[in-house]
């Protein structure tokens, strides 16, 4: 058997200071290569461990016998955004960790066969999808991310009239505003939910449910409504100095540089300090993005600040390589307590102290333990918070009777059913801050249920 | 979506009103919100306050002074031309109730926002005394508007061109001392006037509210940009106000967060007064 294709990057030196896609994806020899690895088991596990089930040895058959176009059919039964997922799924812990090839060796290299196929039928352009007969039936989707978006096709597809509202003046949720262009091209997720208009789903943008609409009043106008909310409150850590000019939430930082494209001002409106010294504190996916972001606007240094160790970074494996390739600092067992102020309230560097790894928490992590006496001054101009998200409560405003739970999360049954009759809800807005494709399969179950709900 | 402007004029020097077609934001909007714009796609979202808004005929009015490059732009606009994005109503409501007597201040564009206040206070059924100010008698905007909205209308000008010579905080202070029971002021204006206001009132134990304008992305929450400290605790003005207590506003965060990009603002004016002289007038 061939060995696992390595996925061709763009040289780290280069991308350091560009924001062009960092992974290139396979050619046409290398995805017949990785196909083959494909043992087609009877009974497959990967498909199992993947949220929107696509059926996997069922598309990698069709490239090994070069049918793209049937490949790419295939997963487009189950999954509406593949050119995304193929890029940002986090298949190590979900498919490619099922794989039998795994148990002794490298896993197919699922993902990468998917954006292959996705980029394939991208090049070749896409055939736009034939419109399913109405049911007659109204849905509203709020939010225009992962999870609407998923719900929102699925809807569509059964012959539903799909209304999407997007609070922002653009779609995609978390793939837009969020995750960077070196890493999901936007000119990919307007591809995607172009095909997702083409179904017929209305969108609409700058609409701010809660302020121009409430959730009652939505509840009245459609016969169900998919809440895809998202977590987009961003947590601060409650130290001294964190409202000094240069602390940024990472949404903040992020959404600058990616919605409002601030990494080519000026010919783009907004700005976006570029930090010599930047200190990305926390460790998941986030980060990782923030921080080489701030990589690519010019920093001469940037650290991630983590207070626990290696092992427990919760952003993919890849990306921690990737940052690391480029030349981040990982600042490890390490936690922010203050960030100094310089003149005119900015920020002139950040004390920190070393932690070690005591008893493992209700998490089953080791928690980190400050080690007195341990503090230190890191050098640092601008600083991006990237401890994670909390849900949105603007929703909450109308919506009589909607339960949630402290964290401020929706409560809903296994088939995404709030505790409101004809209200659904999927993604971050449940769960709290977790993947693009946990958020893809809970719209799928949603919409599976609405469908189910719709034609009682 | 595109959104028509239906009207526009300049209203005092490098004032200008404009009223927008927004029917869905104009049905729900009320005193005290704000609204975001964005012009095109390679422009700012900017957050401005809404000066009035009419649901029959679905308009929003909105009232900027030219500043940076998006406002300079935005002035350039005219009837009938469209803006890319038109977000709102944003911010929680203004906290408007049968009181008794409010003193409502405006001061320079500030009073755009406090007109719609003037409707809402005055329909509540209190007794509303405005007070509105500008640098000069040609800056002052809305005096008659506010005037039929107002019980009581005084007016200020730093250089006596109109009204009392000196500043509004003054008009208020006697307003105070001369007895009349105030139930709350409202200051909206410059962050340096409504820091001033808040100082001269404090002494009175007046309820004193004022409604805050930091940068800001979304406007709902999602960026944290707008975070101001209130009562020592860091609240989105987005969500969280835009009004609040004069008295717990840490008004010198404020202003040093407004001045954050102020080398980026004029650099990116630079670029588009560039861009203009190179294409020509547009």
């Amino acid at each position: 058997m061939v060995d696992r294709q390595a996925m061709p990057l763009q040289d780290p030196k280069e991308r350091a200071h560009n924001f062009n896609e960092v992974a290139l994806g396979y050619s046409g020899e290398q995805a017949l290569a990785e196909a083959s690895r494909c043992l087609e088991c009877k009974s497959p596990k990967c498909v199992e461990g993947c949220p929107v089930n696509i059926d996997i040895p069922g598309f990698i058959s069709c490239i090994k016998k070069e049918d793209f176009d049937g490949a790419i059919d295939t997963i487009k039964l189950t999954n509406t955004l593949p050119a995304v997922c193929g890029r940002v799924c986090p298949q190590e812990v979900q498919c490619e960790l099922h794989c039998i090839l795994a148990k002794k060796g490298e896993p197919v290299a699922i993902g990468r066969l998917e954006r292959f196929c996705a980029d394939y039928e991208r090049e070749k352009g896409v055939t736009p999808p034939v419109r399913t007969t109405s049911s007659g039936k109204k849905v509203a989707v709020i939010g225009a991310g992962p999870a609407g978006l998923t719900a929102a096709a699925d809807l569509a597809k059964a012959g539903h009239a799909v209304t999407m509202f997007e609070s922002l003046h653009d779609t995609g949720g978390v793939l837009t505003y969020g995750i960077p262009e070196f890493r999901l091209p936007k000119a990919i997720v307007r591809d995607e939910v172009e095909y997702i208009k083409q179904l017929g789903v209305d969108v609409k943008v700058d609409y701010v449910i809660g302020k121009i609409k409430t959730l009652d009043e939505l509840r009245e106008d459609f016969d169900a409504v998919f809440l895809g909310t998202g977590a987009g409150l961003p947590k601060f850590m409650g130290i001294e100095g964190e409202n000094l000019n240069g602390v940024y939430s990472a949404n903040e930082f992020l959404t600058r540089v990616n919605l409002m494209k601030a990494y080519l001002f000026p010919d783009y409106d907004t700005p976006i300090k570029r930090g010599k010294h930047v200190i990305v504190v926390g460790g998941g996916n986030v980060a990782m993005d923030a921080a080489r972001s701030a990589l690519r606007l010019g920093a001469d240094e940037v650290s991630i600040v983590y207070r626990r160790s290696e092992d427990e970074l919760p952003a993919r494996k890849e990306e921690v390589e990737n940052a690391k390739e480029e030349g981040i600092v990982f600042r490890l067992l390490t936690n922010p307590t203050r960030i100094l102020e310089g003149e005119n309230m900015t920020v002139n560097g950040v004390e920190c102290i070393r932690m070690e790894l005591g008893e493992p928490d209700e998490s089953g992590r080791r928690s980190p333990v400050p080690i007195e006496g341990s503090e230190h001054v890191v050098d640092a101009d601008v600083v991006v918070i990237a401890i994670g998200t909390s849900p949105n409560p603007m929703i909450f405003s109308g919506s009589e009777g909607l339960e949630t739970n402290s964290r401020g999360t929706i409560i809903v049954d296994d088939s995404g059913k709030t505790s409101l009759a004809n209200v659904y809800a999927g993604g971050d807005a449940v769960t709290g801050a977790a993947t693009v494709i946990s958020a893809m399969g809970a719209g799928k179950i949603a919409a599976q249920a609405i469908n189910e709900y719709l034609s009682n | 979506m595109p959104y028509t402007i239906i009207e526009k004029k300049e209203i005092a020097s490098s004032v200008h009103m404009m009223k927008i077609l927004a029917p869905d934001v104009a049905k729900a909007a009320k005193a005290g919100q704000f609204i975001i714009v964005r012009i095109d796609e390679t422009s700012e979202r900017v957050p401005l306050t809404i000066a009035d808004f009419d649901a029959t005929e679905g308009t929003v009015t909105i009232i900027f002074q030219e500043m940076g490059k998006t406002t300079k732009q935005l002035a350039k606009m005219a009837a009938s031309d469209e803006l890319q994005d038109f977000v709102g109503p944003l911010g929680t409501p203004a906290d408007v109730r049968e009181l008794g007597t409010v003193i409502l201040v405006g001061g320079g564009v500030g009073i755009a926002p406090v007109y719609p206040q003037a409707k809402a206070y005055s329909e509540a059924g209190n007794k509303v005394i405005s007070v509105i100010g500008a640098r000069n008698e040609s800056l002052l905007i809305l005096e008659d508007e506010m005037r039929a909205a107002s019980d009581e209308l005084h007016v200020a000008t730093d250089d006596g061109s109109k009204g009392h010579h000196g500043f509004v905080t003054d008009v208020v202070k006697n307003i105070l001392d001369s007895g009349e029971k105030i139930a709350r002021v409202v200051v909206i204006g410059p962050p340096i006037l409504m820091r001033v206001a808040a100082g001269m009132l404090e002494p009175y134990g007046v309820e004193t509210l004022v409604s805050l304008n930091p940068i800001m992305i979304d406007g709902t929450g999602m960026c944290g940009g707008c975070r101001v400290s209130v009562g020592g605790e860091t609240k989105f003005a987005c969500v969280d106000g835009p009004e609040f207590d004069a008295h717990k506003v840490d008004f010198n965060l404020l202003m040093s967060r407004l001045a954050l990009y102020r080398n980026e603002e004029s650099k990116c004016l630079d670029n588009h007064n560039h861009k203009c002289t190179c294409k020509g007038d547009n």
